[in-house]
């Protein structure tokens, strides 16, 4: 049976490579001697500390408190001794961090108990277990997920879209979630369709995935509830926006959210997490990431704590070639380059990839010829030429007018500019100096 | 210990660039140079070296006295002096090759600060200054042997004669270097569109009006369509990215408007061939028709639903 594949408008074609680490099934890491958890994993107020150092803390326990609206607790991923909590350098920037001695006996928590039946809890008192247990979108994003679980009383929330696309290339940690443990992907999803109050819950996957589509299809046979949609394989298909169009036909109005038009999106591996962290009462103290690119030596799927170093996770897979010249977090099209292998594991660490320097961009920059091709690949319908110009010549009111606040910073047309102009690049400093002036 | 790189994402491109495009139009031209030559014998290849060279150097002299950096490497200009060489007629004395060459460089592209920025299509605003400075060796159209012979057009304007259908698609000998053949010309042109360099949008609505215009008019569309630049001027000079509309709907336009009024000046002006004038025409319109034909942008509608 040949079945309708959905899509949207515009988008790119990159290289996947994901058969580096598509068949490696998640390898446990063990958690080294040193942690450091950062207290910023999310978006939003960094958590407030509890602990100090000399402080002994137990796996599992709060360590840094949701702190404001949009925040999110920060749990100790092993049990040790607090070393010192400072400031140090992450992906996120300098931020407070936690680092703890491992003594190696993963002590629990005692206040940690796993609950037997979710049925009777009620809406709130589930949020708040996920409140409690510092879940985050763990596609990259990193929105602490009781905000979006909470969205505007006037909002009417119709659908929940798990959002299992993974369109980015090399990364595979949310495919091997979904071929493993399907089934915590839906039981997941049916605590937030009670959550919600809504009746349907799609689960969006690329048509790329056909394994990952089969191991959720089989468990939600008899369920009206939920059904997979099954997408185009093209990158920017997992952005939130897109993936909407994708599954819903619905476009969020510029400058709202989701949920105004009755849609909340939640990555499948953050379903997955809150799946098990409400069935074991274990909060989010590991994640599944991708250790892959050329630049590693044997490419893996592995269950991390958070806060291990990079540098160990990397080791866990052989090392770095010598030759590897940039290492991302996350993936290629929107990770962030790392300058150290001494940055933490954190809740939207999906990848760790490691490219050698023949992929990388070294070509200079030259004129634009206006192809057009931005445009065609931009998702968001901008004309990034048009932005690019008026930043380039120092007229940010002409990149308003070409609406650069609506870019969603998918790096879709810097991707494709046979110029090899740095487009994104150029928007992002565009649009820093004109919040600066707003200001 | 790795020296790491540190850059904004993306960190993946596409293997695409400006010299390959280049590159490509280039080698989808061959087959009409090819014909030209088959036609018009090795004259051809002189012509074409002082093009490429007077364009090149042009380039090359521009960008260092302006100090900028050197451009010449990504084949714009060695495309701009082919497609030049071949619009002009056969037996056009070299060194008018040269000045309108020179020109088409310097006042078609570097005045406006070099490949991007210009408005006009460079190779179609050279041979315009060249039809004007030099009214009657652009309008010579002669065979091998140096006689003078009438293009297909010139005789079906002035004195009502058809040229022979399989003859104008395959080897026509009257008209400019790379008129020849029409099915040369459409051989390069399928292999534009089918390496994605150029869109179908533009030649297929700018021959299409013409043709259009011509059959209503009472004309011979066939001949219009396979004789003088039709389909040249439609899959080489109307697509060239930089002088032509940046969206589907803007190329829809301009595509119509080049076959308008290509049919105007075929059909009822003093010039038999209309298809020059028609696109850089079109040009000056293109800043008016990006404005008004943006894309359709995401999260800008009304209703949902």
């Amino acid at each position: 049976m040949k079945r309708k594949v959905l899509s949207f408008k515009g988008g790119i074609h990159p290289t996947y490579n994901k058969e580096l680490t598509k068949e490696k099934e998640i390898e446990k890491v063990e958690a080294p001697s040193i942690m450091e958890i950062p207290l910023v994993q999310h978006i939003g107020a960094p958590a407030q500390p509890l602990v100090k150092a000399g402080d002994f803390v137990k796996m599992g326990q709060l360590i840094g408190a949701c702190a404001g609206a949009v925040s999110a607790n920060v749990h100790a991923s092993v049990s040790g001794e607090v070393l010192s909590v400072e400031p140090k350098m992450q992906t996120a920037g300098m931020v407070s961090t936690v680092v703890i001695e491992n003594d190696g006996k993963d002590e629990r928590d005692s206040g940690i108990q796993g609950i037997v039946s979710i049925d009777k809890l009620t809406t709130d008192e589930i949020i708040n277990l996920i409140k409690d247990a510092g879940i985050v979108g763990m596609g990259g994003a990193t929105f602490p997920t009781h905000v979006k679980l909470n969205p505007p009383k006037e909002h009417l929330i119709d659908t929940l879209i798990i959002n299992g696309a993974e369109c980015e290339p090399y990364l595979t940690s949310d495919y091997r979630v979904m071929v493993e443990t399907p089934e915590d992907i839906v039981n997941g999803g049916r605590v937030l369709i009670k959550v919600l109050g809504i009746r349907k819950a799609y689960i969006g996957i690329e048509d790329n995935k056909p394994k990952a589509i089969r191991a959720i299809e089989q468990i939600i046979q008899n369920d009206e509830t939920m059904e997979v949609a099954v997408l185009k394989t093209k990158y920017p298909q997992g952005g939130e926006k897109q993936l909407i169009k994708a599954v819903t036909s619905r476009e969020v109005p510029s400058g709202k959210l989701p949920s105004s038009i009755g849609c909340v999106v939640i990555n499948a591996g953050t379903v997955a997490a809150i799946c098990k962290a409400l069935i074991s009462g274990m909060p989010l103290i590991e994640r599944v990431v991708t250790v892959t690119g050329v630049g590693i030596k044997n490419p893996k799927n592995l269950l991390v704590r958070l806060g291990t170093p990079i540098r160990q996770v990397i080791e866990q897979c052989g090392g770095l070639a010598p030759d590897c010249k940039k290492l991302i977090s996350g993936g290629p099209m929107m990770g962030i380059a790392q300058y150290t292998l001494d940055n933490s594991v954190t809740k939207g660490t999906s990848g760790i990839l490691a490219v050698m320097e023949s992929d990388d961009i070294s070509e200079n920059e030259s004129s634009c010829i206006k192809c057009a091709r931005c445009m065609d690949a931009c998702p968001m319908g901008l004309m990034p030429l048009k932005i690019m110009q008026g930043i380039k010549g120092g007229h940010e009111d002409e990149a308003m007018e070409f609406n650069v606040m609506d870019c969603i910073e998918c790096g879709c047309c810097s991707f494709i500019c046979p110029a090899k102009r740095p487009i994104l690049q150029y928007i992002r400093t565009g649009k820093a100096k004109m919040r600066l002036k707003r200001n | 210990m790795n020296t790491l790189t540190v850059t904004s994402s993306p960190h993946v491109v596409h293997h695409d660039s400006v010299p390959k495009i280049m590159y490509r139009v280039i080698i989808a031209l061959m087959p009409a140079l090819v014909a030209s030559v088959t036609v018009f014998g090795i004259r051809v290849i002189i012509v074409l070296l002082t093009s490429i060279f007077a364009c090149v150097v042009t380039e090359y002299l521009f960008q260092i006295i302006r100090k900028r950096p050197v451009t010449i490497s990504d084949g714009s200009a060695v495309l701009t002096g082919i497609l030049l060489a071949l619009t002009l007629p056969p037996n056009l004395p070299l060194w008018m090759t040269f000045v309108g060459s020179v020109i088409a460089i310097a006042l078609g592209k570097q005045v406006y600060g070099g490949v991007g920025s210009n408005i006009f299509n460079p190779a179609l605003l050279g041979r315009a200054f060249m039809l004007i400075t030099f009214p009657v060796a652009m309008t010579t159209w002669t065979t091998v042997d140096a006689i003078s012979s009438a293009t297909p057009l010139n005789l079906l304007k002035m004195q009502g004669v058809s040229t022979e259908y399989l003859r104008l698609f395959l080897v026509n000998i009257g008209g400019s270097l790379g008129e020849t053949s029409a099915l040369a010309i459409l051989l390069g042109g399928f292999y534009l569109l089918y390496s994605k360099v150029i869109d179908w949008r533009i030649p297929f609505t700018f021959v299409g009006t013409t043709l259009l215009m011509a059959w209503i008019a009472g004309s011979n569309p066939v001949i219009h369509l396979f004789s003088g630049g039709l389909l040249f001027g439609a899959f080489f000079m109307a697509t060239d990215m930089v002088t032509t509309p940046l969206t589907k709907t803007g190329k829809l336009i301009f595509g119509i408007g080049c076959g308008l009024i290509t049919g105007v000046i075929r059909l009822y002006g003093g010039y038999p061939e209309g298809v020059m004038f028609s696109i850089l025409l079109m040009n000056a319109f293109t800043p008016l028709i990006n404005r008004y034909t943006r894309p359709k942008m995401y999260g800008r509608v009304k209703s949902n639903g």
